[in-house]
C-alpha cells in the first residue's frame, strides 16, 4: 500500500498492535507523501506563514486574506498531475470539484477558477508522433474536463496558463486553484468539538471509485498506467453546484460547528483530520453512509475517493435545521456519528468494530525525511553558457516564429471554452489583461489573480525560477492595478529521493520564500506534488505561484493595451551587466536556436516591490492607461501582444541596443513593463518615479499607424509588420496545430 | 412591474440575473423554486441560464416538465413577458412554448465569448427598444445551435418571430459571425403573440459598464418600460 517496512514498524510500535486491515489501509493513506508530506514538510517550514501555523494555531486560518470592512479572500491551488495522466477529462474535472470544496469549506464562495496545465509537445518534430498526439489528446481533454466541470458549477475560470515541453510527456501537470469570498465573522473551522455533536455525511453516495487516490499520486506512473483508471474518480458538477449552494446556506443556520470536504482520502482524511484538529475523538457507523454499492467493505468506504462529499460537525438539537436545508437542494444529509470525548476514531461496519485509532498518529505522526541534495552538472554548465553566432537569426522571422510557438501563442483556443464571465464579476477578462480583475459585488474593491511559473528557468537555477515565478506573478496583477498580497504555490517535482530532483525542490522553495518575504506577499496556501516521472522520466520542475492582488477602485482595473492612441513607455531598474545578455534559459533561444542552456537573469527583489506598488498607484489615480509586463520572449514579444490586443499598430525604438538586435528584442530581463500613457503624462513620469529607483524610458507610439514598427536603436533596422500578420502567428498557431490530422488518438 | 428569477437545481445564472435586474436596472426581482406553483405577485418571468438538473437527458428536457412550468405556461398564455436566456431558451424550447430546438455547437465545444447581435423585430415589448446597429452580448454555451423545420424557419421569418441574429461589426449575418453554427443565424426568437422570448445571448450579463458593456440594458429595460 505505499509503506516502506520501516514506516510499518513505526506505525505498529505507535499504535501498539498489528493494525487491521482497515487501519492499515488508513495509515497508509494518511501517511503517503501527498497527505503526509513526507518530503516536503522541513523545506516548506522556509515559508514563515507555514512555519508560524505550525508553530501556532495550525494552517487553517492562515489561508485568508482580509480586504477590511469585514471582508476576506481565501484561495488554494491543488495538482491532479495523476489522475489527469490516465483519464484527463475525469482527472482534470474533479481537480477543480475539489479544490472548489476547499475553498467552500472555509465557508467562502467560490468566485474564480484558475488552472495551470504543462503537456508534451503539441507539434513540431522534437517527440515522436504518436507522443505528440497523446500529447494532444491529454491537453484537448484536459481543458474539456475544466470546461465541463467549471461551467456547470457556475464558478468562472478567469485566468490560467498552459505550456509544452518534451518532459512533460507521459506526466502532464493539471494544477487547479479556486478562489473565494467571505466574511470575516463567517469563517468555518475544520476543528471537531462538542461531545455528542453528530457528524453528518453530506453530497454524493460512496462509491468504489478512487480507492487509493491519495497513494497513487504518491508513486510515478509506470506502464500499468490503464490498470489504473479505476483509481480516478469520476466527477459530477450537478451535484457539486447544489453542494455549494446547499452548504452556504446550511452555514448561515449558524448550527455547523466544523466542516471539512472529502478528497483526497475520504472519509479517513475527514474523520481523522476534525478530530485531530479538534482534540476530540469520533464514532462512525458506516452502515449509515449513503452508497452506490451495498456490499462495500469498511476498507473501500474509508479509502474511497467519490466526488461532491463532505463531513460536518452540527450543534446536538439543530440537525433538522441543518439537513431540511439539504432536503431542499436534492443533496444527501445523514447523521453517521457523534463525537467522543475519547479522543479516539472508532469505525463500526455491520456493528463491529473494524478501525479504532488515535487521529494524531494519522495526522502527526508521519515520519518527515531530509533527502540528500546534489547539485547537478548540468546547473553548472549553464552558469558558464556564452551565448553566440545570435547574427545568424533574422529578427523579424524570430518574432514571428516566437508568436507561434505554443507556450507564447494565443490561449485563446483554449479559454474560449471556459464560462470565464459567469458570476458576473470578471472586469479583466482572459488575454485583455496580465492577471484576471474580479469585481467584487457589494464593494467598491477589486481582486486580481494569476498563476505563473517558468519550467525552464527552474529547470535551469531552481533558486532564481523560484524567485522570478514569484516576482512574475506580482508584476501581472500589478499591471491592472493591484497590489500583491498573498501567494499559494503548486510545487510539482520529480521523486524526492533523487538527489538532484530534492536540490530542485529545496533551492525552488527557497527562492519562493525569499521572493515573498521581500515583496510582502505571504504563502497563505500551497500544494506539494512529487513523483512526476513515467517511463521517460521526471518532469522539469515546475513551481507555479497563484497570486492575489486587490485593489480599493475596481473602476481603476487596466488591460495590458491602451483603449485609445497615446504615448508608449517601458518602466524598469537598472539591471547590472549580464554575460549572457539576458537569453539564457529564454524562450528565444529554446524555439529558435533550439538550445535550453544558460540561467535566467535574477531579480532585484527590493525594485520589484517598488515596481509592483508605483504600479497599482499609477493604475489608482488614472495617471498610466494601461500596462504589460514583459515576459516569454521580451519586449518585441510584448510589444506585438500590446498591438494585437489593442488592435491598433505601434511605432517604437527599442531603448538598449548595445549587444545587438536579438538580446535587445528578445532578452528577457525581470521587472520591464510597458506602460500606455497620455502625451501630456509622458513628460511627467520620471518626476512621478523620483525615489523609487525606477526609471522610465519612451517607447513611441500607439495607434497613431496601422502597421507595427519596431525600429532597433535609433538609425537601426526596422521591423515592420501588418497587423494581420502579426494575428495569424498569434492566433492561428493553437487552432492549426491541434486541427492537423484531426483529433489526437489515444 | 416585479420579475420572478426562477431557480431550477443547476440553475447558475439566476444570482447574475437577478442582480443585474435590481442593481443595474433598478427592477424589483426575486427568486421563484422551481417546485413553487404559484406566480401571484410577479408581473414577468426570468428563465436564467445555467445547466438545470444537470442537463440531463437533454437541455433543458427535465426543467420542462418542474413544477413551476405550469405558471410559466399561465404567464405565457395571458400575454404577459417571459424571457428564456440561454438555459432558459432551452427550457421554452422543450417545453413547446417556442418552436425548434437547439443543438450542440458545430464546432463540438463550449464557446464563451462577446458576440454581436442584430434585432430584427422592432415592434416585440422585447426588441421595441433595441436599437437597429449591431449590440454587443457574450455568449456562453455548448448547445446553442438553434434548428428548426423548414415550415417553422419560414414562418419566423414571414412573422417577424426573429428576434435577434449573429452579425458581424458591419451588422452582416455571415458565417464567420455565426459561433455556433444557428439556421439563419438565429440568437433569439419570438412566440407567436412576442411576449416570450428565448435567446442563447446572456443580456444579463451586458448591463454594467465595468464588465464590458451596457447594450443588454437596451432589452432587459423593456420591462421597466412596461411599468408596473
Amino acid at each position: 500500500m505505499g509503506l516502506t517496512r520501516e514506516e510499518y514498524e513505526l506505525l505498529v510500535r505507535l499504535h501498539g498492535r498489528e493494525p487491521s486491515y482497515t487501519e492499515l489501509g488508513m495509515f497508509a493513506v494518511m501517511w503517503s507523501e501527498h497527505c503526509g508530506y513526507k518530503y516536503s514538510r522541513p523545506v516548506l517550514a522556509l515559508f514563515k506563514k507555514y512555519r508560524e501555523a505550525l508553530e501556532g494555531q495550525g494552517l487553517e486560518n492562515a489561508g485568508i486574506v482580509e480586504l477590511g470592512d469585514g471582508l476576506a479572500v481565501t484561495m488554494k491551488i491543488e495538482s491532479h498531475n495523476h489522475p489527469s495522466a490516465v483519464e484527463p477529462y475525469q482527472g482534470a474535472a474533479t481537480g477543480v470539484g475539489g479544490i472548489i470544496r476547499d475553498i467552500l469549506t472555509m465557508g467562502a464562495r467560490p468566485i474564480a477558477s484558475l488552472n495551470s496545465l504543462r503537456f508534451g509537445t503539441i507539434g513540431g518534430n522534437r517527440e515522436a508522433p504518436e507522443t505528440v498526439a497523446r500529447n494532444r489528446y491529454l491537453f484537448e481533454h484536459v481543458v474539456a474536463g475544466i470546461a465541463g466541470y467549471g461551467n456547470c458549477v457556475g464558478v468562472p475560470t478567469v485566468a490560467g496558463e498552459v505550456a509544452f515541453h518534451p518532459r512533460y510527456s507521459g506526466n502532464p501537470l493539471v494544477n487547479a486553484m479556486c478562489v473565494g469570498v467571505l466574511r470575516m465573522d463567517q469563517i468555518a473551522t475544520a476543528a471537531a468539538s462538542g461531545v455528542g455533536n453528530p457528524v453528518v455525511y453530506i453530497g454524493s453516495a460512496t462509491g468504489k471509485d478512487g480507492i487509493h487516490g491519495a497513494t497513487f499520486a504518491s508513486d510515478a506512473l509506470g506502464e500499468d498506467n490503464e490498470a489504473k483508471r479505476p483509481n480516478v474518480q469520476i466527477g459530477d458538477p450537478l451535484a457539486e453546484k447544489l453542494l455549494i449552494e446547499a452548504t452556504l446556506e446550511a452555514l448561515q443556520t449558524g448550527a455547523i460547528v466544523a466542516i471539512q470536504d472529502m478528497g483526497a482520502a475520504g472519509l479517513t482524511c475527514s474523520t481523522v483530520e476534525m478530530s485531530s484538529k479538534g482534540g476530540v475523538g469520533m464514532r462512525i457507523d458506516l452502515d449509515k453512509v449513503p452508497m452506490r454499492e451495498s456490499d462495500m467493505t469498511a476498507y473501500e468506504l474509508m479509502l474511497s475517493e467519490s466526488q461532491e462529499r463532505m463531513l460536518a460537525v452540527v450543534q446536538k438539537g439543530r440537525e433538522e435545521e441543518v439537513l431540511g436545508v439539504f432536503r431542499k437542494w436534492g443533496v444527501h444529509g445523514v447523521v453517521i456519528g457523534e463525537v467522543t470525548d475519547d479522543g479516539v476514531v472508532t469505525v463500526l461496519r455491520h456493528g463491529r468494530v473494524e478501525a479504532r485509532l488515535d487521529p494524531k498518529l494519522l495526522t502527526d505522526a508521519c515520519p518527515t525525511y531530509r533527502a540528500p541534495a546534489e547539485v547537478p552538472d548540468y546547473h553548472q554548465r549553464a552558469l558558464r553558457y556564452q551565448p553566440s553566432g545570435l547574427d545568424r537569426f533574422d529578427p523579424k522571422e524570430s518574432l514571428l516564429r516566437l508568436l507561434r510557438s505554443p507556450n507564447v501563442a494565443s490561449k485563446r483556443w483554449v479559454y474560449e471554452q471556459y464560462d470565464h464571465q459567469v458570476q458576473t464579476q470578471t472586469a479583466v477578462l482572459p488575454g485583455r489583461g496580465d492577471a484576471a480583475v474580479l469585481a467584487l459585488r457589494g464593494t467598491p474593491k477589486a481582486i486580481s489573480v494569476k498563476t505563473d511559473g517558468n519550467a525552464r528557468h527552474t529547470y535551469l537555477h531552481p533558486y532564481r525560477g523560484g524567485s522570478l515565478a514569484v516576482a512574475e506573478a506580482a508584476r501581472n496583477v500589478a499591471c491592472t492595478g493591484a497590489i500583491p498580497c498573498a501567494v499559494t504555490d503548486g510545487l510539482n517535482f520529480g521523486n524526492p529521493q533523487r538527489p538532484h530532483v530534492f536540490w530542485q525542490f529545496q533551492e525552488a522553495v527557497r527562492g519562493i520564500a525569499d521572493a515573498c518575504e521581500a515583496l510582502g506577499t505571504p504563502v497563505i496556501s500551497g500544494n506539494v506534488s512529487f513523483y512526476n516521472e513515467s517511463d521517460l522520466g521526471e518532469v522539469l520542475p515546475t513551481p507555479v505561484i497563484g497570486m492575489l492582488g486587490w485593489m480599493p477602485n475596481k473602476d481603476r482595473a487596466l488591460e495590458m493595451a491602451p483603449r485609445e492612441p497615446c504615448e508608449l513607455w517601458l518602466i524598469d531598474y537598472p539591471q547590472s551587466e549580464d554575460s549572457q545578455l539576458g537569453l539564457g534559459g529564454s524562450e528565444f533561444l529554446a524555439e529558435v536556436a533550439r538550445v535550453e542552456d544558460g540561467v535566467p537573469v535574477a531579480p532585484d527583489l527590493g525594485m520589484e516591490r517598488q515596481l509592483c506598488h508605483w504600479l497599482a498607484r499609477m493604475a489608482g489615480e488614472g495617471r498610466i492607461l494601461s500596462a504589460h509586463d514583459c515576459s516569454d520572449g521580451g519586449l518585441a514579444v510584448a510589444l506585438a501582444e500590446v498591438a494585437l490586443t489593442g488592435d491598433k499598430g505601434l511605432d517604437v525604438a527599442l531603448p538598449d541596443t548595445r549587444h545587438g538586435a536579438i538580446p535587445a528584442l528578445f532578452g528577457e530581463w525581470p521587472g520591464r513593463v510597458i506602460v500606455g500613457v497620455r502625451e501630456e503624462d509622458g513628460p511627467l513620469l520620471p518626476t512621478r518615479l523620483e525615489g523609487t529607483g525606477l526609471r522610465a524610458k519612451k517607447l513611441g507610439s500607439f495607434g497613431s499607424t496601422s502597421r507595427v514598427r519596431i525600429r532597433v536603436g535609433e538609425g537601426g533596422e526596422a521591423l515592420e509588420f501588418e497587423l494581420e500578420d502579426l494575428r495569424e502567428a498569434f492566433e492561428g498557431a493553437l487552432p492549426s496545430l491541434l486541427s492537423e490530422e484531426g483529433e489526437g488518438s489515444v | 412591474m416585479r420579475v420572478a428569477v426562477v431557480r431550477f437545481p443547476g440553475s447558475n445564472c439566476d444570482q447574475d440575473a437577478l442582480h443585474s435586474l435590481r442593481d443595474d436596472l433598478g427592477i424589483p426581482a426575486d427568486y421563484v423554486w422551481h417546485e413553487d406553483r404559484d406566480l401571484s405577485g410577479f408581473d414577468a418571468v426570468f428563465l436564467p441560464g445555467g445547466f438545470s438538473y444537470g442537463d440531463y437527458l437533454r437541455c433543458g428536457a427535465i426543467a420542462s416538465h418542474a413544477p413551476i412550468l405550469d405558471e410559466v405556461r399561465r404567464f405565457a398564455a395571458e400575454g404577459r413577458p417571459v424571457l428564456g436566456v440561454c438555459n432558459g431558451f432551452q427550457i421554452l424550447c422543450e417545453a413547446g412554448l417556442l418552436p425548434g430546438a437547439l443543438l450542440r455547437n458545430l464546432s463540438e465545444k463550449f464557446v464563451c465569448k462577446s458576440v454581436r447581435l442584430l434585432a430584427r423585430n422592432a415592434s416585440s415589448l422585447w426588441t421595441a427598444g433595441v436599437p437597429q446597429r449591431p449590440i454587443a452580448i457574450p455568449i456562453a454555451h455548448g448547445e446553442g445551435r438553434y434548428l428548426c423545420d423548414e415550415d417553422t424557419r419560414r414562418r419566423l421569418w414571414d412573422e417577424g418571430r426573429v428576434a435577434f441574429v449573429y452579425v458581424d461589426e458591419q451588422g452582416r449575418a455571415t458565417p464567420e459571425a455565426n459561433p455556433n453554427g444557428s439556421v439563419d443565424n438565429i440568437a433569439g426568437i419570438l412566440n407567436e403573440t412576442g411576449n416570450v422570448l428565448g435567446m442563447m445571448p446572456h443580456p444579463e450579463r451586458a448591463t454594467n459598464p465595468l464588465l464590458g458593456g451596457t447594450d443588454g440594458r437596451t432589452i432587459l429595460s423593456a420591462l421597466s418600460a412596461l411599468g408596473v
